[in-house]
């Protein structure tokens, strides 16, 4: 594994009497995306704004590149790049926006239009290169913010919430070029984000903020099937996720190769696409091994129970499918099934209950 | 009536006739107005955007002190400012009693508060975020400063107009520490209270008309810069 290109040491950051934030170690590795996600009020923002030294903490160090940050944090600042929720667009046309942090870094004049080129086409907005930032739709402006951000070419991209004010048409198309864009140029990247899909979406890896602290950091399998605590079990919603790719679809129906198992599923994708396999707990019906061949599901997958653990009004259970299952169900179903861990079951569910989210190969 | 179209008449005649005393006057009002303005913007941005930006403690305070300023009664600080300039006063050595530097200092005294109050305005108006985003695009603190002054603009030319406003209209502090001396300290404010003194209504109608002319071009050339589009 590579050097961390950020890392943060003992970060406290206390408003009066109030902690906001204690993070005691944080790395962010290079080519990385890191999701952070978190409740409102968790301390994600404060945590984006440490990292991009747009907040001093109270206490702590923040290194870049394995070099703590002092003095003024300007040079370290000038190797990163930073999108808000807003786009926060400066008076001007779109192309003055993309280009002001150019002007700011004194990038060369021949290099700005480079850049300046590329990213606006890159983002779709060449064609509105000289309509003033007042103009824009939500959408064209937060394109605009993105672009402003990726022309500078940084070292670490730092996003706070960027598609949560947009409407779900726009967000998924910039969703889809953020990808795109990330996925071509592995630059490290912080996002924080409340929704679960855009994490697991861009996500490498998953940290998990509540009250101010790192709960859990971890892969998306990780994070999701096994939450290390039943407050950030409430908060992702326990779900089965596990990498797959797509082998064939045939009729909106895919055929998904998971490990050694082949789980169909309903979906839009396109063959050869690798995607999270996300099943929610109480799609997930347990049965004998007799009762097996009487279920209509499309999925029935033989597995073995590893862990039952009462969840309020259901038990929520932990199966070997030669990955992690996850499954609800009632605890009269339990006492009828007589189901203990190291008892073989058989575990089905519907091609519709499935969601694949597109993700890169990590 | 009668009077009124007389001072149009006067004014437009001495404009015209050449009359070295009226563009005398209207220099030295300008000269020390612009002077007075210049400091103002530069003393009271930089207060605007430390209480803005930097938040410090105590700053509902100060605004409050700022927001009284801009009713501060001229006639008062010209009284402290004479007392500052006497000869036997604490900056007395420097002999700028009855001078126009004196009367630059005591009109940007008034005009200061003014610019200070509404520029904070202006800045706290700004998104506080928009500040970050400058930071992050990897401004420097004078870059920043810069970036949000023009995003700003239309707030701040109020404001500077405002502090213009209260400097060239001001007449009893211009009096007390200039002394109304022709061919020095004679403003045009000062020049209508002399003319009024003598009973030259005329005159002093006159020289209304010329100071409201000035102010109007003057606060025009302003408002049509504050106006302006961004490229489109």
């Amino acid at each position: 594994m590579s050097d961390p290109i950020l890392q943060l040491q003992n970060v406290v950051v206390e408003r009066g009497r109030t902690r906001i934030l204690d993070v005691p170690s944080l790395d962010v590795l290079p080519n990385e995306v890191l999701a952070v996600v978190g409740p409102n009020g968790a301390g994600k923002s404060t945590l984006l704004r440490v990292i991009g030294l747009l907040e001093r903490p109270s206490r702590g160090t923040v290194l870049f590149g394995g070099r703590p940050v002092a003095g003024s944090p300007l040079p370290f600042r000038r190797r990163m790049a930073f999108v808000f929720q807003e786009p926060l667009l400066l008076d001007t046309t779109i192309e003055g926006n993309v280009r002001s942090g150019l002007s700011l870094r004194g990038v060369p004049a021949n290099e700005r239009t480079r850049r300046v080129d590329k990213w606006t086409a890159r983002f779709g907005i060449s064609g509105l290169r000289r309509r003033s930032a007042r103009t824009l739709s939500g959408g064209e402006a937060q394109r605009t913010s993105l672009a402003r951000a990726l022309v500078l070419e940084p070292e670490v991209l730092l996003l706070d919430e960027p598609f949560s004010s947009l409407d779900e048409p726009t967000r998924e198309s910039l969703i889809d070029d953020l990808d795109a864009v990330l996925t071509a140029n592995r630059v490290a990247t912080v996002f924080v984000t409340h929704d679960r899909t855009e994490a697991l979406r861009l996500g490498d890896r998953i940290a998990v903020l509540m009250n101010g602290t790192v709960r859990q950091l971890g892969t998306a399998a990780e994070v999701f099937s096994s939450p290390t605590d039943s407050e950030v079990a409430a908060f992702v919603g326990v779900e089965t996720i596990v990498p797959g790719s797509i082998c064939e679809v045939s009729g909106g129906l895919a055929s998904v190769a998971v490990g050694e198992n082949r789980i169909e599923a309903t979906t839009e994708l396109q063959p050869g696409a690798d995607v999270l396999v996300c099943l929610r707990p109480e799609d997930v019906t347990v049965s004998d091994l007799a009762d097996a061949t009487l279920m209509s599901a499309r999925n029935r997958l033989r597995v073995t129970v590893t862990r039952v653990r009462p969840a309020g009004p259901y038990v929520r259970m932990e199966l070997d499918a030669g990955f992690t299952l996850v499954a609800h169900i009632t605890k009269q179903s339990l006492e009828e099934l007589a189901l203990s861990p190291g008892t073989n079951a058989v575990a089905s569910f519907k091609a519709t209950a499935v969601h694949l989210i597109p993700h890169r190969r990590g | 009536m009668d009077l009124i179209w007389d001072g149009v008449r006067e004014a437009l005649r001495l404009i015209f006739s050449g009359n070295g005393y009226v563009y005398e006057v209207t220099f030295t009002s300008l000269l020390v107005s612009g002077s007075a303005t210049l400091i103002a913007l530069v003393i009271g941005l930089s207060i605007a955007t430390f209480l803005a930006f930097r938040a410090p403690p105590g700053r509902t305070l100060a605004l409050s002190a700022f927001n009284a300023g801009m009713a501060l009664p001229p006639v008062a600080v010209g009284l402290l400012v004479s007392i500052m300039l006497w000869r036997t006063g604490p900056l007395g050595q420097l002999h700028l009693l009855y001078s126009r530097t004196a009367i630059v200092i005591a009109q940007a005294v008034i005009a200061t508060p003014v610019v200070a109050a509404l520029g904070t305005a202006a800045l706290q108006g700004l998104n506080p975020n928009l500040r970050l985003q400058v930071l992050a695009l990897g401004a420097s603190r004078w870059q920043a400063a810069l970036l949000l002054f023009r995003e700003a603009r239309l707030a701040l030319l109020a404001a500077g107009m405002a502090g213009f406003g209260a400097a060239i209209s001001e007449v009893g502090a211009t009096i007390m520490v200039g002394g109304n001396i022709k061919g020095s300290t004679r403003t045009l404010t000062s020049a209508i209270v002399l003319e009024v003194g003598k009973g030259n209504f005329e005159t002093a109608i006159a020289f209304s008309f010329i100071l409201l002319a000035v102010i109007l071009a003057i606060i025009t050339a302003f408002t049509v810069l504050q106006q302006r589009r961004p490229p489109a």
